[in-house]
């Protein structure tokens, strides 16, 4: 049994330590909102914070995340950051077919969370392991100065 | 451990229509119906319409098998408490169609889009029309049968309402979700009325009231956020990858590394031992031609993902690669080379190319190549399948859910009235997910498994190693230019394993709606024009990826004509719009284009006046022609596909290391009239993405029969930090009573060679090989 905490709620997994986190999310545990995009942390569909920092969770064992805090997509809009992304997304129309956008926001919400202003330069490198194949690139950085912008105000 | 949560599937279609079907079945109109009656398995499943030619030629959506429908009774329906219920027949892949489709309807049908709902149509185009979502078909198809669906809903309201007022129809108007009594002031609102609607008759085609344009309240107007924007954002959408099942089991499978081959021998003992690992089934291979169907192989089936994967590992399998074992890019490259400087079929001849190049003053030639590529959907393939009781319900991103349907029945030896096939949202499509090979693996698995629900998962590599690739091409071009650098005589031999081998292993030449991707449709000023089309053999399968053969075709014919620009010491946007010509609408048929995207050639000729103005205001726009540090370059090139105009200028950087970025993209699009403006923007903007990511890094390669490319580090996309910075997109207003032309597909062409040609004004050098790469490090 491998305790860890889940978007709030305390788990204990029954499955081998090595198992990835992103399959005992999706498959065991049914938070399909985490994807799988290519098993190898090279495209950043899979991304959740694990005690704060983005992580990909498909090369995470879960034995690397006992006692530990993970959060998804399911619940990144629980923290003003991740609600402002979410609304920064919907309102700039951000997705096409939207598949990689849970890994784009968990990304862009640690981002936010260590640096609430980010430049161009920072945004560009703290989202380049975030594949998206429909190319919303553009608007993914605007989105995430919107939410930055409304996150300033607040 | 919580126990699985059963979310079968984003809002089950059929189920839901069922609930809410308050207008009920009472049709006294025939309802025009698919009207193309192809036999055949092969033409049911979107076989090109062009190789139907000796059939009665029909063009638009009556051209697609099973046609369109405008019944309401199929789209439309209302719940007592207003709810109204709205079907998208086409499947969502990011081009925003749940969105686009449902508002044509709830504009005509002046419903209030806070209380409309989307439901996704299974596979069943007996009711709902076509359902191939490909082409960058949907809107121009169904605009005007989705305008008479909510318009006849309407009207049955207003009659409704008439009546319980019992007052002449004349005096009422359905006005934002409900029925208002004009002398009155009365209102009725649309739950109200719903039943009594629903005993309407449905009303004659030729009786429809359609809005006028200018009462739109949602077409054309940009006014509305995506359906499914909020459910993608906190990650309830669901994908086909996340369908979950009552005691489903995962699947992953071993498949022939090489096309053709098979299994010789396996040995599951291993895989049989690894922790969650159930069951080991073989499937059955198929022989080329590769159709549709699963290529076989060795299934491992688990309790979840990662134990088959890891199972799959395990197994030993050694396998039978077959004839196409010897296939080799770098060897294939120069045999198409060598094809491509031969004669070939010829497929347009105007003029008299030979004397004509004879007599020029000069004489340039280039050749052009572009490799495979791999669609590489963020979604890989993946699909779910149970059978209960003599019937399969197959879940999956598909694009062509009939096809599904057809071959899954056809596979299991069932009627496909049993097979129902839901269609969830698309990971990406590009033309893969068209093929439904995944979904009959599913079907395939779940009988192995006495029925039992089996999701199929599809890993990165067996995304890159299994497509329907790209075709890979060689276009060899020669023209004679006169004294001012005109050219008089022009030359395009163009060679490429055609899609239709995936059909017809027998077939050599592109097909005409290969050769009308802007290979001999191209309208250009130019008196002396030879097309030929030599033969290439294909060894993997070819299929449709996102504006398909137009890749290739307007990769070498922009970039030549930007060659012959700077031969002539011209300035490249002038010599393009000179060798455009004057503004003048060219018949498809006299460029010897049968196919011209299955539109009549009557409603849409090739206007070069719209290709003209594209150019000239993606120039404008872009400040062609204004000054630009060293390193830095302007290139354009427009073209013509899926019936729309659309023109790029892309600006490029270039340091001293050879590094390159993007720093703007100016498009200019004539697509006719918008449904959904900011959709059309952005498929510009991801086209360009696109267009930049197999310009720059897009290539699949054989060895020995095998891709060379497993994952995102072989096989490269375009990241944020690559990415054109600013994509600036400049729609041409339209009119709604003109035909409209594509989007999804045809923003791709002209970027790459803009790019190159852009490169080429920063540099001084010319990229005829992609992908580019590291050419610009030499």
């Amino acid at each position: 049994m491998i305790p860890i905490e889940i978007n709030g709620r305390r788990q204990n997994i029954d499955l081998p330590g090595e198992t990835p986190l992103l399959w005992t999310l999706r498959d065991e545990l049914g938070l399909t909102g985490t994807k799988f995009g290519c098993g190898m942390a090279l495209c950043g569909a899979c991304t959740v914070h694990l005690d704060g920092q983005a992580v990909r969770s498909c090369l995470t064992p879960i034995s690397a995340a006992a006692n530990k805090k993970v959060v998804t997509i399911e619940a990144v809009g629980n923290a003003p950051v991740g609600k402002a992304l979410q609304a920064a997304w919907v309102d700039l129309g951000v997705p096409q077919c939207g598949y990689c956008q849970a890994g784009q926001i968990m990304s862009a919400a640690a981002l936010l969370a260590r640096n609430a202003n980010p430049t161009d330069a920072q945004i560009d490198q703290a989202m380049s392991g975030n594949i998206c194949r429909c190319g919303t690139y553009t608007r993914i950085r605007a989105a995430i100065k919107q939410a930055a912008k409304q996150g300033g105000t607040r | 451990m919580s126990a699985p949560v059963d979310r079968t599937t984003h809002p089950g279609a059929e189920a839901s229509i069922g609930r809410s079907l308050i207008i009920a079945n009472v049709s006294r109109r025939r309802f025009l119906q698919g009207v193309s009656a192809f036999g055949g398995l092969v033409l049911a499943v979107g076989y090109p319409s062009a190789i139907r030619a000796e059939e009665a030629k029909k063009y638009g959506a009556d051209g697609m098998p099973n046609g369109w429908t405008d019944n309401p009774l199929a789209f439309v329906s209302i719940a007592e408490d207003g709810t109204v219920t709205i079907v998208c027949h086409r499947s969502e892949m990011g081009q925003g169609i749940r969105t686009g489709m449902p508002m044509i309807v709830a504009d005509e049908l002046e419903a209030d889009w806070k209380r409309v709902r989307v439901a996704q149509a299974p596979g069943d185009e007996k009711k709902f029309g076509n359902q191939d979502t490909d082409g960058s078909r949907s809107t121009r198809h169904f605009f005007e049968p989705m305008r008479r669906c909510g318009a006849a809903a309407r009207t049955m309201l207003e009659a409704a309402a008439a009546e319980r007022w019992k007052v002449p129809v004349s005096e009422v108007e359905a006005q934002n979700h409900e029925v208002v009594h004009r002398p009155s002031g009365r209102r009725l609102g649309y739950g109200a009325l719903a039943k009594a609607a629903a005993s309407q008759p449905v009303p004659a085609r030729d009786t429809l009231r359609l809005k006028d344009p200018k009462k739109f309240r949602y077409i054309g107007k940009g006014n509305l956020k995506l359906v499914d924007g909020r459910d993608i954002v906190t990650g309830k959408a669901q994908y086909g990858i996340d369908t979950r099942l009552p005691g489903m089991l995962y699947a992953v499978v071993a498949r022939p590394p090489v096309y053709g081959g098979k299994v010789a021998s396996f040995d599951p003992a291993e895989a049989l031992k690894v922790p969650g690992v159930q069951k080991v089934v073989q499937i059955e291979d198929s022989p080329p031609p590769a159709h549709f169907n699963p290529v076989g192989g060795v299934a491992v089936i688990g309790r979840n993902t990662w134990a088959a994967m890891q199972g799959r590992q395990a197994l030993k399998i050694t396998w039978d690669d077959g004839p196409n074992a010897s296939y080799d890019s770098v060897a294939f490259k120069a045999s198409l080379e060598e094809s491509a400087r031969k004669p070939g079929k010829v497929v347009r001849n105007d003029g008299d190319f030979a004397a004509a190049a004879a007599g020029a003053p000069r004489r340039l030639d280039a050749e052009y190549y572009v490799p495979h590529l791999a669609h590489a959907t963020m979604e890989a393939p993946a699909a779910a399948a149970r059978i209960m009781n003599g019937k399969c319900e197959v879940w999956g991103p598909f694009q062509s859910p009939q096809a599904t349907r057809d071959l899954v029945a056809k596979r299991l030896g069932m009627s496909a009235d049993d097979v129902t096939v839901h269609v969830t949202l698309l990971g990406g499509g590009f033309g893969r997910k068209s093929k439904p090979d995944y979904g009959i693996e599913a079907a395939v698995l779940s009988k192995a498994m006495d029925g039992k629900p089996v999701k199929v998962t599809w890993t990165r590599d067996d995304d890159l190693h299994h497509g329907y690739y790209h075709t890979v091409s060689v276009e060899h071009l020669e023209a004679g230019v006169d004294g001012q650098g005109k050219p008089v005589a022009w030359l395009h031999r163009t060679v490429a394993p055609t899609i239709i081998s995936t059909f017809n292993p027998e077939a050599k030449n592109e097909a005409p709606f290969e050769l009308g991707m802007g290979v001999i449709n191209v309208p250009f000023a130019i008196p002396n024009v030879r097309i030929e089309n030599p033969e290439a053999i294909a060894h993997t399968r070819i299929g449709w990826f996102r504006s398909v053969s137009n890749i290739p075709h307007a990769f070498a014919v922009q970039s030549f004509v930007a060659e012959l620009a700077a031969a002539a010491g011209r300035d490249p946007k002038d010599f393009l719009l000179e060798v455009i010509g004057p503004a003048r609408q060219v018949s498809p048929e006299l460029l010897g284009d049968t196919w011209n995207h299955g539109e009549s050639p009557e409603r849409y000729p090739v206007d070069t006046g719209r290709l003209r103005r594209v150019a000239e205001v993606a120039a404008r726009e872009a400040g062609w022609g204004k000054k630009l540090p060293k390193g830095r370059g302007l290139g354009i090139a427009a073209h013509y596909s899926f019936v729309s105009y659309i023109a790029a200028v892309v600006e490029v950087a270039v340091d001293d290391k050879g590094v390159l970025t993007v720093p703007r993209v100016d498009m200019a699009v004539d697509c006719g009239a918008c449904v959904n403006p900011d959709r059309v923007r952005a498929q510009m903007e991801g086209a360009a993405v696109m267009g930049v990511a197999l310009a720059t890094l897009g290539e699949i390669s054989f060895k020995g029969g095998r891709v060379e490319q497993d994952n995102f580090n072989g096989y490269q996309v375009t990241r944020i930090n690559e990415a054109p910075r600013d994509i600036r997109v400049h729609i041409i207003p339209g009119d709604f009573s003109k035909p409209m032309g594509g989007v999804g597909e045809p923003g791709v062409p002209p970027i790459p060679p803009a790019l190159c040609n852009a490169i080429f004004a920063a540099t001084g050098k010319r990229i005829r090989r992609l992908p580019i790469r590291d050419q610009l490090k030499a």
